[in-house]
């Protein structure tokens, strides 16, 4: 064996062996949990069975369901609609000032979103920073309840997903030809009709890309619902975590698992096919 | 007297401490292929940027159709642009890009079938309605862009060199293509490009620009046989240039002295004595003499050094007494059968009286 061919081998084959223990073991280990017998004892019986599976169609977890695509797909809404005008800012700002803004997008990303969470917390609590200065401004006279609301659930998922929207639709955007917009206002068209005749469908691979990133996370993140929630709404990262850890339902859980795993599977796949056939109409 | 259709009056234009176009006074007529040619920079670009809304004027005023224009925005302006690149809108197909400008205009759907199959059969595009246009040859590019344009009916139609992603086989075709098309449709169309075979090829007037400047107007003969200034005969085809002084000035005539010969020529200037001046010479209007002539009309004796067999022509360089080098062409017809040379050969050189140029020497 020649020293390169080593080298080539060892550093696919740790990588492999990485992926194997960490990624594919352990989803295989869910898999099959969720299809077994619960057992109060021993958290799992090994028999076969597709109890866990019908359990989810019971109409208590289609809600939490139905509620945690709502609630992401909300989120996913209000990123695009801040982040959109703020890419295209970030592509017309002159470059020194660009580095600076995209400086201080990466910046949360060197605190754990944990800590960024509970921060939130002493910003939206009832005597917290946000209250005071409402109160202080003599805008209201008694603090509001933010926190442990809805509003503050997606406050939070705004605020920790904005990041994953802003780049892809930076990079996309930044990729546009501006001729393309001077040939749609020579050809007569509006700001109006430039924008969504031209501009929209143009940038649509980095909103996809966008979406794709906050609307996956949205749905899994079960600490922003459960700290800034309060944990009254239950959605689906929360539900999965209960079956494991109060529950003791770990065929349940996995099954919930499965599901949602499935579920961004597919998204992802759409997005992969929708993107090789955008990609294969400008490349060609 | 023809219809100005565009009319530039005092127009200057600075980019931060640069000057892309400085005092500039243009009309453009209704119906003329007009032409602005100048090396990158000159600011041809942005004159077009200027009357299409793309850049506004740092001083002066455009009309167009009898309408002042500053204050209004591309989409607003009765002229249509064929971008350098073509910038088609990858997104749509052949029929789409070009149907874009009448739909934004709200034309019935009827009518923008009808007006957009007629365009792309006179482009010679009919049958690649649905195709792609990333799927279409840099020429069928070329096509669907300039059919986009001229489908909405400008009243001027701009060309950002549109041709110099061509290859040079597909590019004399386009040109040939163009000015057909212009032609036909009767629109007025200014053209930019930094090519002077392409420039005298297509255009009924040129103007040649350098840095912000319009050093001259006028048709592709008169730029060609009678340039105005060293910049222009440079920039136009092959020169030879002499330097030369004027010694004394009959009634018609200037005595000069130019390579050691004293020449008397027509002085159409009104050159006075003591003046330096340039005297141009076209490779084409020289003549060879394989033998002394002999009359009074004197003639540059010098030797051949190179010779380049062009197919239709035969250039020469020839080497002077002084050293200096003079390119000559000369064609094959039923007259220069013998247009032959070894290098090193001994030649005399004449031209026929009043063909040269002369300009003062800046």
């Amino acid at each position: 064996m020649t020293e390169k061919s080593f080298f080539r081998r060892s550093a696919i084959g740790i990588v492999f062996f990485w992926i194997t223990l960490f990624v594919l073991i352990p989803n295989l280990l869910v898999i099959i949990c969720s299809f077994l017998e619960r057992d109060p004892a021993h958290f799992i019986r090994f028999v076969f069975s597709t109890e866990s599976y019908r359990n989810l169609f019971a109409a208590v977890f289609f809600r939490i369901f139905l509620n945690s695509f709502k609630n992401a797909f909300i989120a996913t809404l209000v990123c695009l609609l801040l982040s959109y005008p703020f890419a295209i800012l970030l592509c017309r700002v002159r470059p020194s000032l660009r580095r600076y803004l995209l400086v201080l997008i990466i910046i949360p990303f060197w605190t754990s979103s944990l800590i960024r969470t509970y921060a939130l917390v002493i910003l939206l609590k009832g005597n917290g920073i946000l209250n005071s200065l409402l109160m202080g401004a003599g805008l209201i006279r008694e603090p509001l309840q933010i926190l442990y609301s809805d509003f503050a659930v997606f406050c939070g998922l705004v605020y920790t997903l904005l990041p994953f929207m802003i780049l892809p639709l930076y990079g996309n955007i930044e990729k546009l030809d501006i001729r393309m917009v001077e040939a749609a206002f020579d050809l007569g068209a509006s700001r109006m009709q430039t924008f969504f005749r031209i501009i929209l469908p143009l940038t649509m691979p980095g909103i996809i890309a966008g979406s794709i990133l906050v609307f996956l996370p949205a749905l899994g993140l079960f600490y922003i619902p459960d700290i800034l929630g309060g944990a009254k709404s239950m959605l689906i990262g929360n539900f999965i975590r209960d079956q494991f850890l109060t529950a003791r339902d770990w065929p349940f859980g996995a099954a919930a698992s499965v599901i949602l795993t499935a579920v961004m599977g597919f998204m992802l796949l759409a997005y992969y096919y929708s993107l090789k056939r955008f990609n294969a109409k400008l490349m060609e | 007297m023809t219809q100005v259709v565009v009319r530039l009056e005092n127009i200057a234009k600075h980019y931060d401490d640069q000057i892309a176009v400085e005092n500039l006074h243009l009309d453009i007529f209704a119906g003329e292929f007009l032409t602005l040619l100048g090396p990158s920079g000159c600011g041809k670009t942005t004159i077009l940027r200027l009357i299409a809304g793309f850049e506004m004027p740092d001083s002066g005023n455009i009309f167009i159709g009898g309408v002042r224009v500053n204050d209004l925005a591309p989409n607003q302006r009765d002229v249509n642009t064929v971008f350098q690149s073509y910038a088609l809108f990858p997104h749509m197909d052949v029929f789409d890009n070009v149907a874009f400008g009448l739909k934004i205009r709200g034309l019935k759907n009827r009518e923008v079938f009808t007006r957009v199959t007629e365009v792309l059969e006179m482009v010679r595009l009919k049958g690649l309605e649905k195709r792609s246009v990333t799927q279409l040859s840099g020429g069928q590019q070329q096509r669907v862009a300039f059919a986009r344009a001229v489908v909405n009916e400008p009243l001027v139609l701009l060309l950002d060199e549109p041709l110099s992603a061509l290859d040079y086989r597909l590019r004399k075709e386009m040109q040939l293509e163009l000015k057909r098309y212009q032609r036909k449709l009767g629109i007025t169309f200014i053209f930019v490009t930094h090519d002077q075979e392409e420039a005298m090829t297509m255009s009924d007037r040129i103007i040649v620009m350098n840095q912000g400047r319009a050093e001259q107007v006028g048709t592709p003969k008169e730029i060609y046989e009678e340039p105005v200034n060293l910049f222009v005969a440079n920039f136009i085809g092959e020169i030879n240039i002499f330097d030369g002084f004027v010694v004394e000035i009959g009634s018609e005539r200037l005595s000069t002295r130019m390579e050691g010969h004293m020449f008397h020529l027509l002085n159409r200037r009104g050159f006075q004595p003591g003046r330096k001046i340039r005297i141009l010479l076209r490779p084409e209007d020289i003549q060879v003499h394989k033998t002394r002539p002999a009359d009074y009309f004197p003639s540059l004796e010098g030797q051949v050094e190179e010779l380049i067999y062009k197919g239709s022509t035969v250039d020469l360089q020839i080497r002077l007494a002084s050293g200096k080098s003079v390119y000559v062409t000369e064609f094959f017809n039923e007259y220069a059968e013998d247009i032959f040379y070894s290098r090193g050969q001994q030649v005399w050189l004449r031209w026929f009286d009043g063909w040269e140029v002369i300009l003062p020497d800046d």
